[in-house]
């Protein structure tokens, strides 16, 4: 009578242990946030209620939106040091394009996301034509262009008279607030891109062997350059909602939110070798991300402490992914 | 040489990658001090067993036994402690990097910490001496031959008081005057006590320096037998097993007035191209001979646009054609599969359809989106019609054989019809029935009138299939055979330029 009962035990046995490290793997991050989630709901009353959660949101999208963006460089094996500098640049070009033209709201907000796609259009110049190394490359450029934001507002604040410029950052529709519409639009956007258009399958082809690439005809220099200017439109996005919530613009202001938008890349699973990763990964690791910041601040902890559980995660979730793919080869 | 004592005794041993079974029930046993070689094809385990003999991979299942005792080696460290460390067919040197330093990486002889480089410059005095082995020890690692490469990777194994070598494939990238000067080595390290596993599928240079072989098919044991025993003939059967000829489809020659596909002339990338011109008809098959580094695939690279020239020119149909990328020989009809299928072809984390679609997007997208059951019906057909073996479309190119692999490419070249078919090594590390599939495939490439291009180190494969053969050598071109005077003695004279032919 408990033969049935015992044989599929067996049978859920022997699958779970074959299954065990691809899933560790591919959802390893997804079951680490369920569970700090369940955790956060239970120790506090505050948590999961629909104000948190839209806040959580809104908090979390300027760095999902540059996230989402910066997946698609990581995928085509690439690295984009310059978010932060590109992002503080484009909130500057939009707050002096809305102060000094005539270009009204959503016409500066535009000019300033188009001068991210400008620095970002010059990131994959130089990495694939200029032949530098990613990382070096956006470094470099992060330099450049946090030196020309600080010239061209000569080292001071940009600020905005008015409410009006605010629309974008703090403007809400159904009580939700507009930047996260634009996370949503822009993880849409590059989630189909990525799934199922000709460029997505040539970014998964750049990155994951790009000689082989190469050799089926697939343009990988263009490929390359094009999620580099993605990625800078993306953090010109990110930049202008910046802006748009305070009304200031300031050169410095996002200084080490690259690191930010790096951890959820990688918090969520992308992996840094290139040729493989989704969006909704670089989507996840920002929610986990923020999430932290957001339990800590719920739960009256030390947020000193906060910087130094982020790290250890981050260090455990690559550690885990090198060790599952060495299970798995 | 004591014929009693054993040095290494295997029992049982098997190992799986995926769901290739690379060995099973290998039972071996190596006396101390002896040369024994492994021969087989590609394919039958032998590089397997000797990288499990020296750490690199572990046995799934079976035993070892060093010195008599039970060893379970996890890393090739662990290997070395007992004495034993394993010469690849790539040397693994630090490039950068002095011959000194490589030889003493890890064992320097240091001063507190520090490198004391007097007392290491003496030791090497010391060991050039005893071993005969001259090598500059400034020179960079990465600027020697790849014969030099080897001779420091010996080095660093006497260093390292190795009392087993395990040499694979030591003379794939050597030329035969550099072989011969191996194999002097090879039994001077006998003379100094050291016993070495030999692998490699060179049957003459096998019987010219082991004392014993063993041969290996499909991972098994066929037999052991004392060198002075074997002939090639007796080898070649065992290998085989029941003297399985590979047969080849008949050749049909192209129609006395086919078309001319390709003409290249005058090309020239020196060294490794040097006024190379050549001529391929609609439904001709020509080969391509030479040794590795002859300038086979560079021509083929050349023409497919991966590679830049100097000088030439090439004609398709007649027209003239300018090799700028891949992409532009794709779409003018040139396609080419690659020497090395892992690195150059696939895309080793993507789908079977995937990779047979990826340079074909353009014909299953509308408007940049790809349509996934439009695909799935034109690459699936291809993939169903080339009998890859797989359980879905979907899975990784990785969980595939090898030579599931490389049928996967020849489906993305043939998704659409190509002019001309480059096949660089197409059958490298593939078992012998995926090997039969394909000469099936190239014959029928260029029954459909394809003009195709054959690269092969398997001088068989050449002569059963092309229908005239080129031989390279240095960069040129050096001799042409066709169907009267083709033959494996004449190719290997033109290639070696050399009286004596293995």
């Amino acid at each position: 009578m408990a033969t049935p009962a015992t044989a599929l035990e067996q049978h859920v046995h022997r699958v779970l242990r074959r299954a065990d490290v691809a899933v560790v793997r591919d959802y390893g991050v997804v079951l680490a946030f369920v569970a700090l989630f369940i955790t956060l709901s239970v120790s506090s009353s505050v948590f999961f209620t629909w104000e948190n959660m839209k806040n959580l949101a809104f908090q979390t999208s300027p760095i999902g939106i540059m996230a989402v963006g910066g997946t698609l460089v990581f995928i085509a094996g690439g690295f984009d040091l310059s978010v932060g500098a590109v992002s503080a640049f484009s909130g500057i070009i939009a707050a002096k394009t809305f102060v000094g033209t005539g270009a009204g709201l959503w016409g500066s907000l535009i000019v300033g996301a188009l001068a991210g796609l400008g620095c970002g259009v010059a990131n994959g110049l130089l990495v694939t034509l200029g032949r530098v190394n990613a990382f070096i490359a956006t470094l470099a450029t992060a330099i450049i262009i946090n030196g020309i934001a600080q010239v061209i507002t000569s080292g001071n604040l940009v600020s905005v008279e008015g409410d009006r410029f605010t629309t974008l950052g703090l403007g809400t529709a159904w009580g939700v607030q507009y930047p996260v519409f634009v996370w949503i639009g822009v993880a849409g956007v590059c989630g189909f891109l990525l799934w199922l258009t000709k460029f997505g399958r040539y970014v998964y082809a750049a990155g994951g062997n790009a000689e082989a690439a190469r050799l089926a005809g697939v343009r990988v220099n263009v490929v390359r350059a094009s999620t580099f200017a993605i990625s800078g439109l993306c953090a010109g996005i990110a930049g202008v909602i910046l802006v748009s919530e305070v009304s200031t613009a300031q050169w410095d202001a996002n200084r080490g939110i690259e690191f930010d938008v790096i951890t959820a890349i990688v918090l969520g699973g992308v992996s840094l070798l290139g040729g493989e990763g989704a969006v909704w990964r670089a989507v996840l690791g920002a929610f986990f991300l923020q999430t932290i910041g957001n339990g800590f601040n719920l739960l009256g902890t030390s947020t000193q402490w906060q910087y130094v559980i982020k790290g250890v995660i981050l260090a455990a979730a690559v550690s885990l992914d090198a060790w599952a793919r060495r299970r798995r080869a | 040489m004591s014929e009693s004592e054993t040095h290494v005794e295997l029992r049982r041993i098997a190992k799986r990658f995926g769901g290739v079974r690379a060995l099973s029930e290998v039972d071996l046993r190596i006396a101390r001090n002896s040369i024994h070689a492994l021969v087989g094809e590609n394919g039958a385990g032998k590089s397997t067993l000797g990288k499990i003999l020296a750490g690199v991979e572990r046995a799934d299942d079976g035993e070892l036994l060093v010195d008599g005792r039970s060893v379970a080696y996890r890393s090739p460290r662990d290997a070395l402690l007992d004495g034993i460390t394993i010469i690849t067919q790539e040397p693994t040197l630090v490039p950068h990097r002095s011959v000194l330093e490589n030889v003493f990486l890890g064992v320097e002889s240091t001063a507190v910490g520090v490198v004391d480089e007097r007392r290491n410059a003496r030791r090497f005095a010391q060991l050039v001496a005893e071993t005969g082995i001259e090598l500059p020890p400034r020179r960079l690692a990465r600027s020697l031959r790849v014969a030099d490469q080897q001779k420091v990777e010996i080095l660093r194994a006497i260093v390292r008081d190795a009392r087993l070598i395990v040499m694979d494939e030591p003379t794939s990238a050597l030329t035969l005057d550099e072989s011969d000067r191996l194999f002097e080595l090879v039994r001077r390290l006998q003379g100094f006590g050291t016993t070495i596993v030999y692998v490699s599928h060179f049957l003459a240079e096998v019987l010219q320096v082991a004392d014993t072989v063993t041969v290996l098919r499909d991972g098994r044991v066929v037999r052991t037998a004392p060198a002075a025993e074997e002939t090639p003939q007796r080898l070649v059967s065992a290998m085989l097993g029941r003297s399985v000829e590979l047969t080849f489809p008949e050749k049909e020659p192209p129609a006395p007035d086919a078309p001319v596909v390709l003409s290249a002339r005058g090309l020239s990338r020196p060294p490794a191209i040097q006024d190379v011109s050549l001529e391929i008809r609609a439904g001709e098959i020509v080969g391509l001979a030479g040794l590795v580094g002859s300038g086979r695939s560079e021509v083929a690279r050349a023409i497919f646009g991966a590679d830049r020239l100097d000088a030439g020119t090439v004609e398709l149909d007649g027209k003239p054609l300018r090799l700028r990328s891949p992409r532009a020989a794709i779409r003018r009809g040139i396609v080419m599969l690659p020497e090395d299928r892992k690195t150059q072809g696939l895309l080793m984390l993507r789908s079977i359809l995937d990779n047979v679609t990826l340079p074909h997007l353009d014909t299953v997208s509308t408007a940049g989106v790809v349509s996934s059951r439009a695909e799935r019906r034109d690459a699936g057909r291809l993939v169903d019609s080339l009998d890859v073996r797989t359980r879905s479309k979907t899975a990784r190119v990785s969980t595939l054989s090898g030579g599931n692999q490389q049928k996967v490419l020849f489906a993305r070249w043939l998704f659409r019809t190509p002019k001309l078919f480059i096949a660089d090594e197409p059958t490298r590390g593939v078992d012998v029935g995926a090997k039969l599939a394909i000469y099936d495939l190239l014959h029928g490439l260029a029954k459909k009138g394809i003009a195709v291009l054959l690269i092969s180190s398997e001088h068989e494969e050449l002569l059963g299939l092309a229908h005239r053969v080129l031989v390279m050598r240095a960069g040129h071109v050096v001799a042409e055979f066709d169907g009267g005077t083709m033959s494996e003695d004449a190719v290997l004279h033109a290639a070696f330029a050399t009286e004596r032919v293995a």
